[in-house]
């Protein structure tokens, strides 16, 4: 063919095939500040995936050192701060003074020196334990390094689940309202209007209560109740699309509806909705903090940021702070990495915005 | 041309863009220009030549953020080097000395201030006059630039006006302060034919009444012919080319201006191809093909019978009221088998919609579309499907009609899959790299995505994508219109390959009269919605039967004319 020979602004042929993913990565890797967050997610990522398949923190329920033990590092102050509640162990316990009957007037005390020559078999191994350990501990003794990872592997996971099934619902209804319009789109707005017209904590309040407590529950409540943010974004989106000339060209090679709903457009918002869900991602590990704290969170048995920062009021008026230092310095952690990725993804997928 | 007064003086001015990759984009590579007072220069140049950023740069509008002017460059205006001016003294000379308009006068107007605010904006910053004073000049400056009825029109919002009116406006601002130098950034490349016509002559016009200079910008040589004094080719951030118009229209050195004027369809003729830069780069010269004879044939097949097609649009008025709007009304016409149909008009005229509607994305209202006697129209989606395959479209915009997310090979794969062509993956592969070599790109391009492609390459995949399906009709929509003038003439030479090799009919949708005329047997004019007329191409340009037609046909920039130039011709 004659005009095979391209004008020379035609570097296609030159460089390997780049997708829009591969770029965007380039971009971000450009970013520094979103490149170290990225890390730092991906940390924490490490930890929940450690704390799951029990490698890490699976013993947080341990009582492994005194109760109230104070972080190794700040032991002396600590133990100036709650000399008051040690004294007032020493008063009540087994130090006072004991007034025994001699044997003779004993009744039972040919039994009880019967028991005592056998007291070594039932004797439980008397387990040291430690005064002070690197984060502290709690009113149990259990250490609060592994208390906070465990509680920052359950509210990780509730976030990323529920992030997960939230988006999946949102694009699912957003993606049918926004497509088809009309009939569909007013039943869906309806439904979304219902859903909103209620306050947040309410209604997330209202499920919580009906529900019960528990893991997959609460995912369950967090996600039905922030579903609704993404659904405008995906409606708007396909809106917008659906109109495109090469949604109109798939029409015209004969895609079927669904074919372009989620082979031809969904990819191309797929970058909102990763920014979306990690957006998702903080709001849900807040609400479910705020659940927690409240006693509609995960069960007893589970722990969590929330249920861990449930115990905090009652310890701070003694002055143990330990536990509380621990779970901000991981949420804060958390949520100013996720925050800054979203920016940075949101750069880095839709650089027109910039 | 005699010596006259410089008004301003480019010299050696370099631009470049940082990208984002730490590389480095040179735009500019050392320009050195004049342009005398009172006089018009064109600055002509297909996109990436970097005309754009020589009339940001001389209005300081390039940001600093990943932009680099060399610190040699200079820009001398009446003597002084506007690159090395104080801010606060450039932005007295903006807007007051040197003025812009632009492209896009709908995006270029405040949509929340009125026409006359806008105008007596200007006037305020500049002149220091009181507000009365300026409504009262805005109103003059309207009547100036030709706007009916100056004293409504200067309280009405932007969007009341259409796209010329607004185009008026812009140029209303731009004059106010009575520029030395207006630089007029491809002001009439939005616009409708006629609408053009009457823009060029307003600015021809104003040039001549206030005396100042124009540089203006544009893709299109045929634009600039009629009224520039001087005219500059640039490609690739290079000047290839600049002299008197009447020297750069006859005698040519430069191959590249060569090719621009070649490539261009003409009106007067009609060759076998096109003329593509590549003819002029190569050393032997360029010998022109010869014409191409064109017209349906009494024993030509009908392949495409429309009758009476008909499309309606809902407005919404009101609150809850409907109004109905015809967009295309009772249109009939016969496409013959390898044979072209072109249908023009401006926007508005329901082109598009014909076409849309004849693919089943747009619903007829009434009519009938007889494609081998049964009506495509009324048949359910099921019983279309076979036909789907028969009859294909190409877009106007390359850069949407690709998904992004798409690479080469599973966009031109996907309709194969759809109709169950091909039976199985690597054949489809294969059908799919035969038919990039077909449209002229190299078969190693199969993993790359839509972004990665030029324009012209974009629209290549397109019509693979169309040729997939083996159809019969092909309708393309605008398929040339945002192409650049060369590469246009490359897919034009392409799609008439085609033709030629695989007997496809085509009906061809465009506003320019040139390509129309250029690649159609027989042209259909449309106006708002109706056919104005229909007859072999030839005979329609020949001897318009129509008014509109006429003046549509009159408003077509003639390009350089040097016997309407000579004999003092009204043109």
């Amino acid at each position: 063919m004659q005009d095979m020979t391209m004008t020379n602004n035609s570097p296609a042929e030159l460089t390997p095939p780049r997708s829009l993913w591969s770029l965007g990565w380039q971009r971000l890797k450009r970013d520094r500040v979103g490149f170290v967050s990225l890390w730092i997610v991906v940390a924490f990522l490490v930890v929940i995936a450690l704390c799951w398949t029990r490698l890490l923190a699976s013993n947080w329920g341990e009582e492994v050192a005194v109760p109230y033990a104070p972080p190794t590092w700040a032991k002396g102050e600590a133990t100036a701060a709650t000399n008051g509640a040690t004294d007032a162990n020493v008063l009540g316990g087994a130090n006072g003074p004991i007034i025994t009957l001699t044997p003779e007037e004993d009744p039972i005390g040919k039994d009880i020196e019967a028991a005592r020559a056998d007291a070594g078999k039932y004797q439980l191994k008397a387990t040291v334990k430690a005064d002070a350990l690197f984060m502290g501990a709690d009113v149990r003794g259990r250490s609060v390094v592994n208390k906070v990872l465990a509680g920052t592997s359950t509210s990780m996971l509730v976030g990323i689940f529920g992030a997960l099934l939230s988006v999946l619902i949102g694009t699912c209804l957003g993606a049918f309202a926004g497509y088809f319009g009309r009939a569909v789109d007013d039943f869906l707005m309806w439904f979304y209007s219902v859903f909103t017209s209620v306050p947040d904590m309410l209604l997330l309040l209202a499920f919580a209560a009906v529900c019960g407590r528990g893991f997959l529950t609460l995912i369950m409540v967090l996600s039905f109740t922030s579903w609704t943010a993404t659904f405008r974004l995906v409606r708007a989106e396909f809106m917008k699309h659906r109109s495109r000339e090469y949604v109109q060209a798939a029409d015209a090679i004969g895609a079927s509806h669904l074919r372009r709903m989620f082979v031809h457009i969904l990819p191309n918002i797929s970058h909102l909705l990763l920014v979306q869900f990690s957006l998702l991602l903080v709001s849900l590990i807040k609400y479910e903090v705020i659940l927690s704290f409240l006693g509609f969170g995960v069960s007893v048995r589970q722990v969590s940021w929330g249920s861990i920062l449930g115990e905090v009021p009652a310890e701070l008026m003694q002055g143990y702070w330990w536990q509380l230092l621990a779970v901000v310095i991981m949420m804060s952690l958390l949520v100013t990495a996720v925050s800054l990725l979203t920016d940075a993804l949101r750069d880095a997928l839709d650089p027109k915005v910039k | 041309m005699s010596q006259r007064d410089i008004l301003l003086s480019i010299r050696d001015l370099r631009v470049a863009f940082r990208l984002e990759d730490g590389g480095r984009f040179e735009a500019l590579k050392g320009i050195n220009l004049d342009i005398p007072s009172n006089s018009t220069v064109a600055l002509v140049g297909e996109s990436g030549s970097g005309k754009s950023v020589t009339s940001m740069a001389i209005m300081r509008l390039l940001s600093d953020y990943g932009c680099e002017v060399d610190s040699a460059s200079q820009i001398l205006f009446e003597g002084r080097d506007l690159l090395r001016m104080p801010l606060a003294e450039m932005r007295k000379l903006r807007g007051h000395d040197i003025t812009m308009i632009f492209q896009e006068p709908m995006s270029s107007l405040n949509p929340v201030f009125t026409v006359g605010d806008q105008i007596a904006e200007t006037l305020m910053i500049h002149e220091g006059v009181g507000r009365a004073a300026a409504w009262q000049r805005a109103i003059e400056l309207l009547q100036e630039v030709g706007l009916p009825e100056p004293e409504k029109r200067v309280r009405a919002y932007p969007h009341q006006l259409s796209g010329g009116q607004q185009q008026r406006v812009m140029i209303a601002i731009a004059i106010a302060c009575n520029p030395k130098l207006l630089i007029a950034d491809e002001p009439t490349t939005a616009l409708d034919v006629t609408i053009q016509k009457q823009i060029l002559e307003l600015l021809a016009n104003l040039q001549k009444k206030h005396g100042m200079s124009v540089l203006f910008i544009t893709h299109d040589l045929g634009v600039v012919g009629e009224f520039a004094d001087e005219v500059i080719v640039m490609r690739h951030g290079e000047i290839r080319e600049q002299g008197p118009a009447q020297q750069v229209f006859e005698h040519p050195h430069d191959s590249y201006t060569k090719a621009l004027i070649a490539c261009r369809p003409k009106l007067d003729h009609r060759p076998q191809r096109l003329a593509v830069i590549e003819d002029f780069l190569k050393p032997e010269p360029y010998v022109p093909p010869t014409d191409r004879q064109r017209g349906y044939a009494q024993d030509d097949k009908i392949i495409l019978d429309v009758q009476g097609l008909c499309v309606n649009f809902d407005v919404r008025a009101g609150l809850f009221r409907k109004r109905k709007f015809e967009a295309v009304k009772n249109v009939s016409f016969q496409l013959a088998h390898g044979r072209t149909l072109g249908i023009v008009g401006e926007s508005g005229s329901g082109k598009t919609t014909v076409g849309l509607t004849l693919m089943r994305l747009r619903t007829a209202a009434a009519g009938k579309a007889l494609f081998e006697g049964q009506d495509i129209l009324a048949m359910d989606d099921k019983a279309f499907r076979p036909y789907k395959r028969r009859i294909q479209i190409i877009f106007q915009n390359p850069y949407a009609s690709l998904n992004p997310r798409f690479t080469v090979s599973s966009i031109l794969t996907e309709p194969m899959k759809l109709h169950g062509i091909g039976a199985n993956a690597q054949e489809r592969e294969a059908k799919a790299r035969d038919l990039l070599n077909k449209v002229g790109l190299p078969a190693k391009t199969m993993e790359k995505y839509p972004h990665e492609f030029s324009g012209g390459q974009r629209q290549r995949i397109a019509i693979a994508r169309c040729l997939a399906l083996q159809p019969e009709i092909l309708i393309c929509d605008e398929s040339v219109s945002a192409l650049d003038v060369s590469v246009q003439a490359q897919v034009l030479n392409l799609l008439q390959d085609l033709q030629d090799e695989f007997k496809l009919s085509y009906l061809f949708i465009s506003h320019d009269l040139a390509v129309v005329k250029h690649i159609s047997d027989q042209v259909m004019v449309m106006n708002k919605g109706e056919v104005v007329e229909q007859a072999n191409a030839d005979d329609i340009y020949r001897a318009p039967g129509n008014d509109y037609t006429r003046r549509l046909l009159s408003s077509i920039p003639r390009g350089w004319t040097p016997s309407a130039e000579l004999a003092g011709l009204p043109i």
